[in-house]
């Protein structure tokens, strides 16, 4: 059970401080999730911290490649913009 | 509001954001040590690095805090007017305690003297302002763009409070209250609160003249009513919606509706998060090629392509900021970065500098002595590509047989030039042109 971050990522820095569980580490000038050490924030918070913060949608997504935060969920550019 | 005690007075008589006489003297340091935010705004795209010549938020480089100290060291020996460190981004500065609190202690430990600033948009301001406090920080900017709930839902998408991502006025109802309620805090506190307000056109025109007598009210030391900056180009929600910043008039008749008692500022540059410098003259790309290539002195990167004899290859020159995308005014640019372009083949050949003869002295630096410099610098390109351009050296630049191109404004260098090649040589199939040597 793991998110991981992927190509949109901006590299802003905004999620990592905020884990719990220190699995967000610097990777190049983006960021990479330590699939072990991440939880999901289960237990820890009602939502995954990195993926409420993150600003950039497609960034972070889950096990099955499926984005937390879609096209237009967090801009509200409609997403076939 | 009471007055200062003197050192603050002459603290803000030195700074030139908040007293016009001050832009002339004295400089000021932006440092680009606060990557995060925790709200988005319509008007601001996260998703690049740099889009925007002179938008606030839009930095190149982000740098440590040990970075940054070392940046003051090395701007105070270059500029020993620099009177004010300011700490406005890229992202929201109150949003990364840990660098921003790192970065003034230094900074208030090894240059005393500096006047510190700091910008936010206020939202974790309450819980902030015993450290503002605690480090001496007299002037501090919030940015508040309406008191409506409703209306704020319409800038600000969402906020992240609280360990959760909101949105819409249960969003904004926070930001706001948080927003006043770091005010009065900071005012209580004797620090001085400058109060920045975006004027979107159609979204807040009619809620500043409400806000400014609030913030009035409430002891603000200033009020800088900005227009916003929006371009389709800088893929942000209201460039892409079609939202546009207002004109003189539009910006004008809101300012002039503004009965509050609080000044107003309207000598505002808009300054990017790393702007160093006087307010109208921003050095910080140059500052930044200097230290990259030493001494000032601009090198040509590959000499022995600078004299070739071109066959449809176009010359072209780029005003950029970032060194990335074309991100520069035409006539805030020292520097242009020359490149040779064929078909889908881009080769960065060399840079020139417009203002290699001048020292910043009283003897040299009119308009037009700048024009005519930047033209012989640019003799023999085919174009250039800036991010906007004034009419008259627009003309000037076609009448020597260059084109001004403004509309790759925010692109990436080359993928800007590629699509100029693109279009123009259908239109200008053969070149031939001698070029000279940079
Ligand atoms: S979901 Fe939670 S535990 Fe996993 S990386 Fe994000 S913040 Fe860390
Ligand atoms: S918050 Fe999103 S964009 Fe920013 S560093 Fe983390 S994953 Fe990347």
């Amino acid at each position: 059970m793991a998110y991981a971050i992927v190509a949109p990522c901006t590299g802003c820095w905004a999620c990592m401080p905020l884990c719990p569980n220190k699995a967000i580490h610097p990777h190049g000038k983006k960021f990479t999730i330590r699939e072990p050490l991440c939880t999901e924030c289960e237990g820890e918070f009602d939502d995954p911290q990195c993926a409420s913060i993150c600003p950039v949608e497609e960034a972070i997504v889950d096990e099955t490649g499926k984005p937390l935060n879609p096209r237009g969920s967090l801009t509200g550019i409609p997403a076939d913009y | 509001m009471p007055l200062c005690a003197s050192s603050d007075r002459q603290r803000t008589t030195q700074h030139p954001c908040y007293t016009p006489e001050a832009r002339e003297h004295h400089a000021r340091l932006h440092l680009a040590v606060a990557p995060a935010c925790n709200i988005q705004c319509h008007y601001c795209n996260r998703k690049y690095d740099c889009t925007n010549e002179s938008r606030p938020g839009v930095v190149s480089e982000l740098l440590t805090p040990e970075q940054a100290l070392a940046r003051v060291e090395a701007v105070r020996k270059r500029l020993p007017n620099l009177t004010v460190v300011g700490i406005a981004g890229p992202g929201d500065a109150l949003a990364n305690p840990e660098r921003l609190w790192t970065t003034c202690r230094g900074i208030r430990e090894r240059f005393a003297d500096l006047t510190l600033c700091l910008s936010t948009n206020g939202l974790a301001l309450p819980e902030q302002v015993g450290q503002i406090q605690k480090l001496g920080i007299h002037h501090v900017t919030i940015t508040m763009n309406t008191l409506d709930p409703t209306v704020a839902a319409n800038i600000y998408p969402w906020i992240f409070w609280d360990h959760r991502r909101l949105k819409g006025v249960e969003a904004t109802r926070i930001l706001i209250a948080n927003q006043l309620a770091g005010l009065d805090a900071l005012v209580a506190a004797g620090v001085l609160v400058k109060v920045n307000s975006v004027l979107i056109p159609g979204v807040n025109h009619d809620h500043l003249a409400e806000l400014n007598l609030e913030i009035s009210h409430r002891g603000a030391f200033l009020h800088n009513i900005m227009p916003m900056i929006s371009d389709p180009a800088h893929g942000t929600y209201y460039g892409l919606m079609g939202y546009r910043g207002p004109d003189e008039a539009q910006l004008q008749a809101v300012r002039d509706g503004c009965a509050g008692e609080v000044t107003q500022m309207t000598h505002c540059r808009q300054c990017r998060a790393d702007a160093i410098g006087l307010l109208d003259e921003d050095q910080g790309p140059t500052l930044e090629r200097e230290w990259m290539h030493g001494h000032g002195k601009i090198i040509s990167i590959h000499p022995h392509t600078m004299e070739t004899e071109a066959t449809d290859t176009l010359r072209i020159a780029v005003a950029s900021q970032t060194g990335s995308h074309v991100d520069q005014h035409f006539g805030h640019a020292r520097v242009f970065t020359l490149y040779d372009v064929h078909d889908g083949d881009v080769r960065q050949v060399g840079m020139v500098e417009t203002d290699r003869y001048c020292h910043g002295d009283d003897a040299c630096g009119d308009n037009d002595s700048l024009l005519e410099r930047a033209l012989r610098a640019l003799e023999g390109c085919d174009a250039v590509l800036c991010e906007r351009i004034g009419f008259s050296p627009w003309q000037a630049l076609e009448t020597a047989g260059i084109q001004p191109v403004n509309r790759y404004a925010g692109i990436e260098i080359t993928l800007a030039l590629k699509q100029y090649w693109a279009t123009t040589r259908q239109r200008h199939p053969r070149q031939k042109r001698i070029r000279r040597a940079v």
